[in-house]
């Protein structure tokens, strides 16, 4: 339960940035990047996760790994109903968001994509732009 | 070869409650007449559209799940087009779903068993706590 709060906190602050991505080598942490996927603990040079890069001012930092939100919180049912939970993986103009920045896996990006679908046939999610 | 279905429309939202209740009865006695079965009939009430539909902002949802087969559907769906207060609908197939996590769901509970005797071999119920945190 610990480790699902803090992501959460950081998701929401994410959102507004989604659709734009840091700009070069520039930034010395890319925590900031427009990922909503819940990311486990800090592992660094974790399987594929913890990259460590020497930054403009030769400080390090690490990659989280992200990690499936379905898979971790055991959300099996992805309905095109649930308006809360597909609004998460939409943009702000209306985009689906890519598996690369949620982390979500690949079974559970087509059920998502499938039911963010549905959801906008019947007027839930809008096709572009916000929900007037 | 009985299916179950998800049928959600929205209708005009300045349909009367009573003319509601008459097409939701009309379309009722369309699935019951070709062998269908209603399960469930759920007004979800006035919402907000994502994007106008013909010129409307708002619509009332109406959800009705339904069992029977594929030609119920075709039937019901033409219904629905040709009912004028009704603005748009979607027909989802549910019971493969339902299906599939019902498996899952008897896959979870068998392993919580398993893995919650040893760790308690008395009761079940204390065991069901580490499992749940874990």
């Amino acid at each position: 339960m610990a480790d699902e709060t803090r992501p959460m906190a950081t998701a929401g602050a994410e959102t507004s940035s989604a659709g734009e991505r840091p700009a070069g080598g520039e930034r010395p942490e890319r925590s900031d990047r427009p990922d909503r996927g819940d990311r486990r603990g800090f592992r660094p040079g974790g399987p594929g996760g913890g990259r460590g890069e020497g930054g403009p001012g030769g400080r390090k930092y690490f990659r989280r790994k992200k990690v499936c939100k379905f898979c971790v919180e055991k959300i099996e049912a992805i309905n095109y109903k649930d308006t809360r939970l597909l609004a998460q993986f939409v943009a702000e103009s209306g985009k689906i968001v890519p598996r690369r920045l949620t982390g979500v896996c690949t079974p559970h990006q087509r059920r998502l994509s499938s039911a963010i679908k549905q959801a906008r046939n019947i007027a839930l999610l809008p096709f572009a732009g916000r929900a007037s | 070869m009985n299916r179950t279905y998800e049928l959600m429309f929205i209708v005009r939202p300045d349909m009367a409650e009573e003319d509601q209740d008459k097409l939701i009865s009309t379309l009722e006695s369309a699935v019951t007449s070709t062998g269908g079965q209603v399960k469930n009939v759920e007004r979800m009430g006035k919402r907000r559209l994502a994007y106008t539909v013909r010129r409307f902002h708002d619509g009332i949802y109406v959800l009705l799940t339904v069992e029977g087969s594929g030609g119920l559907i075709h039937e019901l769906e033409r219904r629905l087009r040709v009912t004028e207060p009704v603005i748009k609908f979607l027909t989802v197939r549910i019971d493969e779903e339902q299906k599939r996590l019902e498996k899952i769901k008897a896959i979870r509970a068998a392993r919580r068993k398993v893995s919650a005797t040893p760790a308690a071999a008395g009761g079940e119920a204390a065991g069901e706590v580490p499992a749940v945190t874990a």
